[in-house]
């Protein structure tokens, strides 16, 4: 499946500094839902201190999570499940102002 | 899972987020709208300004001070505030250090078309942060590289001991030198329950009051000095919404991420913040409100706030501690005033408030966790 993933606000340097990028999911029989992505993502694309990201089983709290625009709170949050050319961004909002 | 309509203009546009404060589903537009009224609601009911005032924007180029000049700006037009808003922005003085920042401040003048003042430490203390880590270094006949002066500054002699000191008092000295009659600063709702928190758990009951306070310096407050007031139109806000406001309208901001604050104590607490508001994202507000009822005793003894012999500033001691360091500096003595006991309370202290003047902080944590975790 092929999605983008956008991180903003000080999370890109988690991820070596890179504010977009476009990835494709292995096709498994289960379908994608954020909660496997994030699994995905640590395993595949976390370049560093993998605690400043994810927590348990979701994003640290401070990260929003938007899908195509549209808060993830909105969209059944962990469990909301990937289509194709989803648009995901992960925005931290854990730094000075 | 909350419906997927606006309850501000009941489903005429599809939501696209859910409000922490409120936790109801709005749309882009009517969050914009909420977003604005609110902040201008706050501005009229806790007067915090009058027509024909000067107002300095503390700005550091990050997300708080981005929204707030912005939104500052359009309130100003939108209700005819009366307003002359200028951007005020302070440069330590660091050569070779990413000042991305700075740069986005700049970019933010061209943006929002309102007039930039940068002010160096130079000017205002007759010292930069590079001739303070050269004159520290020297006395300590260290030759090592600049950037390990800088280091050895900051973790030596904690960032308390001259940029935290000089960094909260260069605003006030800067809008006195520009003759401004207030300073707004981007604070938001997540920082001041924090520091509600925070002082709470180490009883510091002076802190307390001041902190839940929206303007400090003014004729409401009792400490004397002649500092410039400065207000919070953003201490409603909360810390997710200035992001997002940000981010649908494509504001141009800097982030430094935190990576890991040294002082642990602000960190567990943000930390914690954090968790409670995933929880009840209420808790934030209520953490505000909370603070804002404790009164302390009257009978309790609180410290004295007195004036600087020297500067004038407010101060609790006679000479007031960025006086002090300076003397120390000309006078070639660059550990006047850092004591052992007196740099271990200034290291607590000034550690945990370097967020808390986030107009200013270009977070250096970052540097200071590679020394420490080395």
């Amino acid at each position: 499946m092929h999605l983008t993933l956008e991180f903003a606000g000080g999370a890109e340097l988690l991820f070596g500094k890179q504010k977009l990028q476009t990835i494709d999911l292995p096709d498994n029989n289960t379908s994608w839902t954020i909660r496997t992505l994030l699994i995905w993502i640590r395993e595949n694309l976390l370049r560093e201190r993998p605690e400043l990201f994810i927590q348990g089983d979701s994003v640290r709290p401070g990260i929003l999570v938007l899908v195509n625009d549209t808060d993830w709170e909105l969209l059944d949050g962990l469990n909301y499940q990937l289509k194709e050319n989803d648009n995901i961004l992960f925005v931290s909002t854990l730094h000075g102002g | 899972m909350p419906s997927a309509t606006c309850v501000s203009c009941n489903g005429q546009r599809p939501a696209a987020l859910v409000r922490p404060k409120t936790s109801e589903p709005y749309c882009k537009q009517c969050f914009f709208d909420a977003f604005e009224r609110e902040i201008h609601e706050t501005i009229v009911k806790e007067q915090l300004f009058k027509p024909g005032e000067t107002i300095a924007v503390a700005a550091s180029g990050g997300k708080d001070s981005t929204v707030l000049a912005h939104v500052l700006k359009l309130l100003n037009e939108r209700h005819s505030y009366g307003l002359k808003l200028v951007l005020l922005s302070i440069d330590e003085g660091i050569t070779g250090y990413r000042d991305d920042s700075l740069e986005t401040v700049k970019r933010n003048q061209q943006q929002y078309e309102l007039p930039l003042i940068i002010l160096t430490y130079k000017e205002l203390y007759g010292w930069s942060m590079d001739e303070i880590v050269k004159a520290v270094g020297r006395k300590n006949n260290f030759s090592y590289s600049h950037e390990f002066h800088y280091l050895f500054v900051l973790y030596f002699f904690p960032s308390g001991t001259f940029c935290g000191v000089f960094r909260r008092q260069a605003l006030d000295r800067g809008a006195m030198k520009l003759s401004v009659n207030k300073i707004a600063t981007g604070h938001n709702a997540d920082d001041i329950a924090e520091t509600i928190l925070m002082n709470i758990l180490r009883g510091d009951i002076a802190r307390l009051k001041r902190c839940t306070l929206i303007m400090t310096g003014d004729e409401s407050d009792d400490s004397e000095g002649s500092i410039i007031p400065r207000c919070k139109p953003l201490k409603y806000a909360y810390e997710k919404e200035i992001v997002l406001y940000a981010f649908y309208k494509r504001l141009d901001y800097f982030s430094t991420e935190c990576l890991y604050s040294p002082n642990a104590y602000r960190g567990n607490i943000r930390t914690y913040i954090k968790d409670l508001e995933r929880l009840r994202p209420s808790s934030i507000i209520d953490i505000i409100h909370s603070g804002e009822q404790l009164l302390v005793k009257q009978s309790t003894k609180m410290p004295v706030q007195r004036v600087c012999e020297r500067c004038s500033y407010c101060s609790s001691m006679p000479i007031c501690k960025a006086c002090l360091l300076i003397e120390g500096l000309n006078k070639g003595v660059p550990k006047l005033g850092i004591g052992k006991t007196e740099r271990y309370r200034k290291e607590m202290q000034k550690k945990d408030e370097c967020c808390s003047d986030q107009s200013l902080c270009h977070c250096m944590k970052e540097k200071l966790t590679v020394n420490e975790h080395n």
